[in-house]
């Protein structure tokens, strides 16, 4: 094996900590009662199509696409809409759900239910769009955005090559390497349709080194795929961002402010794949997910397969419980994670793993002057000067700021893991693309 | 239950800290202490113990009185500018001057700017300038080094350094490298005509020669150097283009003119050179940030040591080279941005 790929420019090596990676998938009990949110996705809300009172099967529309970037919902459960209701989700405010108080588990016509894997693909470009979008898919590495929308090349742009997202490179996350192990054929087919659906020849798998069991199950696979190939790529962090994983394959750098099409190249999560699969090949809505529980304390670290609109204490409690020494919990990976304020909130389809961290990691350590020792600009994986980019926003120099790029910001938090001073350099950088955004619509409006 | 922590991501750090990095940089002057001892003595030690003292006495004070801040003592910050305010004295320097030396480096170049990483210029090396100003007869009287176990027990007697000794004598009529190399430099001393032979190289490298006390053992300061780096708490673009500019700048002098200019290797291991590549312009709060501005700063800090040494008034450039480079660090860090992400395509398309 000669070097391996990644991206170049800066990324850190945070511990991988991935407990939970020799847990096999366990189907989670269907909840009591489901609280299924409107907006599962970036993009426009969903608008609800049912009452209070009404009976849903599992599958059934119940929330629909309101615009062009938006989804569908479907309810994950059956049973009858209790209320439509406030419940507060990841984000920390009180969003609209519809609330379901479960009775039995009867599915809607029309979803294939057996494990039998289904290669042909009869549909048309069209066709296999429109099955994604009815269904409600949304990306599910993170960022949900729907993605039909992503398969729909603009004018005067070419796809060349689709990339599927197998890096897994949040520390302790585990949902998309067991996935990638038990539904690897399942994830192939998907990956197949979503190549026919963006009229490309070739795409790529990439999954970092740490999951070697998946890269030689996958490539295995792939055999029998054509135009599929998958690359093991060195890890380091944030290599499952998109930007910085279509470098690591295929050595492109998508230009500051434009998408990865600009490149040729569309982006999808192994996660995506499957519940593309899933749509088109079994006619299954997206209304359930893989979801991580993990943390240092937690008695029995795994890998549920959820019904959207579970709460996680349910995770929690199948998981062996909250642990004593609970200080925070976390909807996604330590990187990139919100913490959460309760255990009720839902789980939702972008919900990749609950982590849950001892109080004693979990606070932050006394904020130092910065000494300039510019390992934030060296991690950056963007090449942008968070030491700079922080001092601009706190004299609020926001035109400054906006020159240095903060657009570019990823969010990755590899400048705030690594500042020796303690800074919260990313809080800064959120605060500045915050009002730099703001700014620029402005701007634009007049 | 208690509350739960709410925060905004990353939720895990490092293990690394301000402290941790402080502390790595003391242990690499480790060798460098021993050497200094071993060569210079207990004088050696004293220097060493009241410059450190002295620095940490005047952070607190100022600190706890004037700045009224919270105890940023213990970071280590303040030893690293006393071993380094040492290393850049000769070890007979009376007290009360390195005393003095502490009062400017922490009171006045430090602590007047805002503390540790507000500080424009290096700390240590503001003191040893003011000192070298102030003091020019006691901060140039460089003891003889005298090996610990070595038979001779006379007084300490001190003599030049090998780049002041050959700057001097280069002035004189018909003076040439090789002469003085062979020959040795004859002046009076005491009454008595006394010869000073230019050390050897293996000394040159080991520090068997007159200088500060940090300085003269190139060996001692490579092998701290080696662990900054490879705890990765300095990178190697500074000391890097540092070094290579010197030896180029002074090479192609030597090449020019051997008569009149000296070999690079001498330059490399002479003087303050080591010391302040490795240990001093790498200070982080007074370099610049990008590795393209950390070069240009370092090929600055060649350029300017080698013109001091070879055509200034002083025969050691390295302390005012970096200083001066120190002034340039902000505009540096304007002028030389790191590549960003996208960049490339976007000149290309």
């Amino acid at each position: 094996m000669g070097l391996l790929k990644t991206f170049k420019l800066g990324g850190i090596h945070p511990p991988e900590e991935k407990r939970s990676k020799d847990q096999a998938i366990e189907v989670l009990p269907i909840p009591k009662v489901a609280y299924i949110p409107f907006s599962q996705h970036l993009g426009a809300p969903a608008k609800v199509i049912v009452n209070r009172g009404d009976l849903v099967k599992t599958g059934q529309l119940i929330a629909k696409q309101e615009g062009f970037i938006s989804a569908n919902i479907h309810s994950s459960v059956s049973g009858k809409v209790k209320k439509i209701d406030n419940v507060i989700d990841a984000s920390g405010y009180r969003r609209p759900v519809v609330v379901i108080d479960v009775e039995g588990d009867e599915w809607v016509d029309g979803i294939i239910r057996t494990d039998e894997i289904k290669k042909e693909v009869m549909l048309s470009q069209k066709e296999i769009i429109d099955k994604i979008n009815e269904n409600g898919v949304v990306g599910l590495g993170g960022a949900t955005f729907p993605s039909y929308v992503k398969l729909m090349v603009p004018d005067g742009k070419k796809a060349e090559v689709l990339i599927i997202n197998g890096v897994e490179c949040e520390p302790y996350l585990t949902s998309d390497h067991r996935l990638m192990l038990e539904k690897g054929e399942e994830i192939l087919v998907g990956t197949k349709i979503l190549m026919m659906a963006l009229g490309v020849k070739r795409a790529m798998i990439g999954i970092e080194n740490n999951k070697p069991d998946a890269i030689e199950h996958l490539t295995k696979l792939a055999a029998n795929f054509k135009g599929i190939e998958v690359h093991a790529l060195k890890v380091k962090y944030p290599q499952g961002a998109e930007k910085q994983l279509i470098k690591a394959l295929t050595g492109r750098e998508v230009p500051s402010a434009k998408l990865p099409i600009e490149v040729g190249a569309v982006v999808n999560n192994a996660g995506t794949a499957f519940a593309v699969y899933e749509a088109v090949q079994k006619n299954k809505p997206l209304f359930e997910r893989v979801v991580t529980l993990t943390g240092k304390s937690v008695k029995k670290p795994s890998n549920f397969k959820v019904r959207i609109g579970t709460p996680i204490s349910d995770l929690i409690e199948a998981a062996g419980g909250l642990p004593d020494d609970t200080g925070k919990i976390i909807g996604g990976g330590p990187m990139m994670g919100k913490s959460l304020s309760s255990v009720d909130v839902p789980v939702v389809k972008g919900t990749s793993g609950i982590l849950i961290m001892p109080d004693a990691e979990a606070g932050r350590k006394e904020v130092q002057n910065c000494i300039r020792c510019s390992r934030c600009v060296t991690v950056c994986p963007m090449g942008l000067e968070p030491y700079l980019i922080e001092k601009t926003v706190i004299v609020e120099d926001f035109e400054r700021t906006e020159n240095e790029r903060v657009m570019d910001c990823i969010e990755c938090g590899s400048c705030q893991y690594t500042c020796p001073a303690n800074r919260p350099l990313l809080d800064y950088l959120r605060l500045g693309k915050n009002k730099v955004g703001f700014i620029m619509r402005t701007r634009s409006k007049r | 239950m208690e509350l739960l922590k709410i925060s905004g991501s990353p939720h895990i750090h490092t293990d690394n800290s301000v402290k941790k990095l402080m502390y790595g940089v003391i242990y690499a002057m480790i060798p460098a202490i021993l050497v200094s001892v071993y060569f210079f003595g207990l004088d050696a030690v004293r220097v060493m113990l009241i410059s450190v003292v002295a620095c940490l006495m005047i952070e607190y004070l100022v600190e706890k009185y004037l700045i009224k801040g919270n105890g940023s003592i213990t970071d280590g910050s303040a030893v690293i500018t006393g071993i380094l305010l040492a290393f850049n004295v000769p070890s007979n320097l009376p007290w009360h001057i390195i005393v003095i030396g502490a009062i400017v480096a922490i009171g006045i170049a430090k602590m007047s700017f805002g503390g540790l990483g507000k500080n424009l210029f290096n700390p240590a090396l503001v003191g040893r300038v003011f000192l070298l100003i102030s003091f020019p007869v006691q901060m140039t009287s460089w003891p003889v080094p005298k090996p610990m176990f070595a038979a001779s027990l006379t007084d300490a007697i001190t003599g030049p350094t090998p780049l002041g000794a050959l700057k001097e004598e280069l002035k004189k009529q018909g003076a040439t490298v090789q002469k003085i190399m062979e020959d040795g430099i004859s002046f009076i001393q005491d009454g008595e005509k006394v010869v000073y032979h230019i050390p050897s190289t293996i000394d040159q490298v080991m520090g068997n020669m007159g200088g500060s006390l940090g300085e003269v053992s190139a060996i001692a300061l490579l092998i701290g150097a080696a662990y900054m780096l490879i705890r990765k708490i300095i990178t190697w673009e500074i000391p890097l283009a540092y070094l290579g500019t010197v030896v180029v700048f002074a090479g192609v002098l030597w090449m020019a003119n051997p008569e009149q200019f000296v070999n690079p290797l001498f330059h490399l291991v002479t003087g303050g050179l080591m010391l302040g590549a490795f240990f001093m312009a790498t200070d982080m709060v007074s370099s610049p940030m990008s590795s393209k501005g950390q070069l240009v700063f370092g090929v600055g800090l060649g350029v300017l040591t080698v013109l001091i040494r070879v055509f200034g008034a002083y025969p050691e450039g390295v302390s005012f080279a970096i200083l001066i480079m120190n002034a340039f660090v902000p505009l540096i860090d304007r002028g030389f941005k790191p590549v960003r992400f996208g960049e490339v395509v976007k000149i290309k398309g």
